[in-house]
């Protein structure tokens, strides 16, 4: 279709600035590029490594994660193996672990609630999540969730009891983390894919439950 | 009593000498502090924990390559023992709002524990 506001052709109607470098690149960002290029040009990494790289990424998103979650409300033996070994487990559904990274899968239950952070930078589970959202990058976010996560996890419309413990997983190193989210009353009737699609990548980070499919009554 | 005669789960033989670093020096349900240093460079334990105790919840195996030295290209490949330590929010902050039982959990390598 062609927009009449500015004239090209990309297929959505709506009008915007066209989209480019609207800046002049940061100290970071140049720093980036030149040690990209450096070590391209040194033989050290070549550009399709990169790019390889970049699609691995892209081939990871949180329904990997809901895959995961929903073999653990069906299977109990899966669910043990995978508290045992986050990363044992997930391989065995066919998710790779192109790092050294391990994987810690944090069980949800009536009495305590997991939530992941990293505090120096961005550690999260990309094997089983793919990239993280950006609020998990920011510094409020990481600072806030070990100094008030229950205020943190109210703003996101989680409310937990004073009776349910928290714990804050501070992921630093080689260690990424899993929340393993509480299955939802009322889907005791769901097949495995149709609980897996009501798994999101939020309630996997720990910031919300599960909720209930829509349309159904919870008991 | 000699507390890392055996490692968890494993009986040796006898006679067997293990190597030095070769099983962790620290047990679940082990009180330890987290060292307060101050080292220049890449350390990956936030300085928010640093000087706070805490209980070891678990060893985490297998052991990891060091990354503090691996930072700086030294020693590439040394693995050193780590562990889930759990500290609580009023133990990292004495006026903590929430409920006494709320907790922080982090991996900390052996390099930067001591025994309380």
């Amino acid at each position: 279709m062609t927009d009449p506001e500015h004239g090209h052709q990309h297929g959505h109607a709506h009008p915007h600035a066209p989209i480019g470098q609207e800046s002049p690149p940061g100290y970071y960002e140049i720093m980036e590029t030149a040690f990209r290029e450096l070590l391209v040009e040194r033989g050290m990494i070549g550009p399709d490594e990169i790019r390889r790289q970049i699609e691995v990424l892209d081939s990871r998103t949180p329904a990997l994660g809901a895959k995961v979650v929903a073999r653990a409300w069906v299977d109990a033996e899966f669910r043990r193996r995978l508290l045992a070994d986050g990363r044992a487990a997930c391989e065995e559904l066919g998710i790779s672990f192109y790092d050294d990274t391990r994987l810690i899968v944090l069980e949800n239950t009536a009495t305590v609630h997991n939530l992941i952070v990293c505090t120096l930078c961005s550690c999260y589970p990309r094997p089983v999540l793919g990239l993280p959202p950006d609020w998990y990058k920011l510094k409020a976010y990481r600072a806030r969730a070990v100094v008030e996560p229950r205020v943190v996890l109210a703003e996101f419309g989680t409310v937990i009891p004073d009776d349910v413990e928290i714990r804050v997983s501070d992921s630093t190193a080689m260690v990424r983390y899993l929340v393993l989210p509480r299955r939802p009353d009322g889907t005791e009737g769901m097949d495995e894919e149709s609980l897996a699609s009501l798994v999101t990548r939020d309630a996997m980070i720990g910031v919300v439950p599960v909720a209930a499919p829509a349309g159904r009554m919870v008991q | 009593m000699n507390r890392q005669a055996e490692p968890a789960g494993t009986a040796l033989l006898p006679g067997i000498v293990m190597a030095l670093g070769e099983e962790p020096v620290f047990r679940p349900g082990d009180l330890v502090r987290i060292l307060a240093r101050s080292p220049i460079g890449h350390y990956r334990v936030p300085a928010y924990l640093r000087g706070k105790t805490g209980t070891v919840e678990a060893v985490i195996e297998p052991a990891a390559i060091d990354n503090e030295q691996e930072a700086y290209g030294r020693n590439a490949g040394a693995k050193r023992h780590y562990y889930r330590v759990a500290v609580a929010m009023t133990e990292v902050w004495p006026d903590y709002a929430g409920p006494e039982k709320d907790g922080l959990r982090i991996e900390i390598y052996e390099t930067w524990l001591e025994r309380t």
